[in-house]
């Protein structure tokens, strides 16, 4: 199995996972939401190529919907959504750019530490495509955990259904009903966030999350 | 064949879509009543007549106990939220136009947690916890209040995570049965999956279960993942508090006993005890703490739940004959309870004008019935004979200090402190001078009275037959 196909999805993989990395230090809206698309578009390389590789003409459907909804719908309409709101101007970070890339780094040893001796009897392919996968998905919850605005909140929570995807396409013949509920909840998760960024507008004037802190119900 | 099953999951479904595009309160609320009463009675028949299990489907004497428990709670619910909303909309709280969507998001919801249930197959079990969560974030938002648009927000995305990383778990565990059973869905059906767990690779179901004890556990409100939850059942509609309590926490712990079982199956992983016993009585000891320090009371009883789920996930962790009956009962206790008192406090909440402590008292001189309700609920939650969580709760401590004196001495900590904050804040509420608006109120008690006399009957007796069935379950889960 270590031919060139194998090499290849573990640059695809590993490629996420840097361009995860990347979306840690994005300190503006535009610049992350095309960070979040190109995060997209590697995935659905990703998985074009384990559709290739592992004979499943299905997973093209993923790829497909990872490329058209991901890489190029979602981006646009957070895009138009920036703007909307106008708030096209620096993220603030809670801690510093620095240490969330320490952070991160750290989370992909502790992931590669975590699966790689747990997944010895699986085979290859699936084994580093699951290590990489759960850094992609820690890597995302770092993102949701140190941005405060909205909008990257739902950029950190896509990243991180990104591993998620990339997980099930490197699980081999994992059964078409999972992956399209998958694409499915992100269409859903989408909408629902969506409705929120406009009823958050509605109510405070801005995105920042930080303003909700202030209407929290044991401080009224 | 029996025709409950799909009826059980149908009747939601049609409903939700009727309710969708009926005008006019009083039909719609009808309807939802209706629909919940079928899927009820569908579900009871499965005691009696029980289906094939199939790929997808699957009824064995576990989950006919959570399906039963879900539908007729689901059905008092819609009772009680018949009258709690028609109040809402005269006071203009909610608008002709949202009530559609509550109704139709009500049995979505509905269809979601049956279907979890249910299903026989990991995947679609997972995107039936996913739609029954997505379902109560658009409830819990829909007063659109700052507030209850934080609480939304909050549980939308500690929601999502957990069930992302529920996912990542499930993934592993399709990993760990490949190259058992071989590829395509049969690798995800639960029948298939437990009489083969024996041969699968241990490291993986051991991480496997780590992120589905996280991600399940997140939605089952465990401590430190809990932060959702008080929030959540403070700022929706009290029938969906109701809900989210009795029902929506139980189908998360379902899903996690189902993975459970299939580690208790592999005698090379890890023992899935510890991790369970650690993480419930961190919750059981956090929440009761938090117990005293609460100024809102639906977020008083929020952490109720949390402890109460503690308990049970404590219960199940402990595992053996007695601890699996008791969580199950417990369980069972817990959901009925608490469901009741969100009744009542949903009342209390809309003749008082507001949720918070503070601007509720004496209960039971200005509204005896509602009052004593509460009282009798408090009274049972709390753990005082002779109610059914009295003798669930007698039996966890009993059961674990024959084995682990030490950690039943924690567990009783617990209780005390939940017992006796509870109880000070019940004195608060219920008795001394009169705090607030004593104006007239329009309540539906029979559910909440229903609930409390299952609760006190199961306490004092219970039926050979329903205690053979949990022995049964609890053998189940090993």
């Amino acid at each position: 199995m270590h031919g060139f196909g194998f090499d290849v999805a573990h640059m695809l993989a590993g490629g996420l996972v840097l361009v995860s990395l990347a979306m840690l230090y994005q300190d503006r809206l535009y610049s992350l939401l095309n960070t979040l698309a190109l995060h997209a578009a590697v995935l659905a390389l990703s998985v074009a190529w384990q559709a290739d590789i592992q004979d499943a003409p299905h997973l093209y459907i993923t790829a497909a919907i990872a490329l058209g909804f991901k890489a190029v719908a979602v981006p646009m309409a957070l895009r138009r959504m920036v703007f909307r709101l106008g708030i096209h101007r620096e993220i603030e970070s809670v801690v510093g750019v620095g240490f969330t890339m320490l952070a991160g780094i750290g989370l992909i040893a502790l992931s590669l530490v975590v699966m790689l001796p747990a997944t010895t009897h699986a085979d290859p392919l699936a084994r580093e495509d699951i290590a990489l996968a759960l850094s992609v998905v820690l890597i995302g919850l770092l993102m949701m955990v140190v941005r405060r605005n909205a909008v990257s909140q739902v950029a950190g929570f896509m990243s991180l259904e990104n591993g998620i995807v990339l997980a099930a396409a490197g699980a081999q013949g994992m059964p078409l009903v999972v992956e399209i509920s998958v694409a499915f909840s992100v269409l859903i998760a989408f909408i629902v966030i969506g409705i929120f960024l406009f009823r958050i507008r509605e109510r405070f004037d801005t995105v920042d999350v930080q303003a909700l802190d202030r209407f929290r119900g044991e401080r009224r | 064949m029996s025709v409950a099953v799909p009826i059980i999951l149908a009747t939601p479904l049609v409903a939700a879509g009727v309710l969708a595009v009926l005008p006019g309160y009083r039909v719609s609320a009808s309807v939802n009543m209706a629909a919940t009463l079928i899927a009820f009675l569908a579900a009871a028949s499965l005691l009696a007549w029980r289906p094939v299990t199939g790929r997808y489907l699957l009824v064995d004497d576990m989950n006919v106990v959570f399906i039963v428990l879900n539908t007729f709670v689901g059905f008092t619910a819609s009772v009680f939220s018949a009258s709690y909303i028609s109040y809402e909309l005269e006071q203009g709280r909610l608008s002709p136009g949202y009530l559609k969507f509550y109704h139709a998001m009500y049995q979505a919801m509905l269809f979601g947690m049956n279907l979890a249930l249910l299903a026989n197959n990991i995947g679609v079990m997972w995107v039936a916890v996913e739609l029954a969560t997505l379902a109560t974030v658009m409830m819990v938002g829909i007063y659109r209040t700052s507030a209850a648009i934080e609480a939304a927000w909050k549980y939308f995305i500690l929601g999502s995570v957990g069930i992302a990383l529920a996912l990542f778990g499930t993934i592993l565990v399709y990993v760990a049965a490949r190259p058992v059973i071989g590829e395509g869905s049969d690798s995800m059906v639960w029948t298939i999956l437990i009489t083969r767990a024996q041969a699968f690779d241990p490291s993986l179901l051991n991480v496997a279960f780590v992120f589905l004890l996280l991600g399940y556990g997140t939605k089952i409100g465990l401590a430190p993942l809990h932060a959702w939850l008080p929030d959540a059942h403070a700022e929706g509609p009290t029938p969906i508090s109701a809900v989210l309590s009795g029902l929506l926490l139980n189908v998360a712990l379902y899903a996690l006993l189902r993975f459970k079982m299939l580690l208790a199956a592999n005698p090379a992983a890890l023992a899935p005890g510890p991790l369970m016993i650690a993480l419930g009585l961190a919750s059981l000891l956090f929440a009761a703490f938090m117990l005293y320090s609460r100024r809102d009371i639906k977020r008083l009883f929020a952490y109720s739940s949390i402890e109460h789920m503690g308990i049970v996930v404590f219960a199940f962790g402990m595992a053996g004959p007695i601890g699996n009956f008791a969580g199950l009962l417990q369980m069972t206790m817990h959901s009925l309870t608490k469901s009741a008192i969100f009744y009542s406090v949903g009342h209390v909440a809309q003749v008082k004008g507001s949720q918070r402590l503070a601007d509720i008292g004496g209960l039971t001189t200005s509204h005896p019935v509602l009052g004593w309700g509460l009282v009798a609920g408090v009274a049972a939650i709390a753990g005082m004979p002779p109610s059914g969580v009295f003798m669930s709760e007698f039996l966890i401590v009993g059961s674990t200090f024959a084995r682990e004196p030490w950690l039943a001495a924690a567990v009783a900590l617990g209780l005390l402190v939940a017992f006796a904050a509870l109880l000070m804040q019940l004195a608060k509420i219920a008795f001394g001078e009169v705090r607030g608006a004593t104006g007239p109120v329009r309540a539906s008690y029979l559910p909440m009275f229903a609930h409390l006399a299952i609760v006190l009957i199961a306490g004092i007796f219970l039926p050979g037959a329903l205690v053979r069935w949990f022995q049964h379950v609890s053998e189940m889960l090993g």
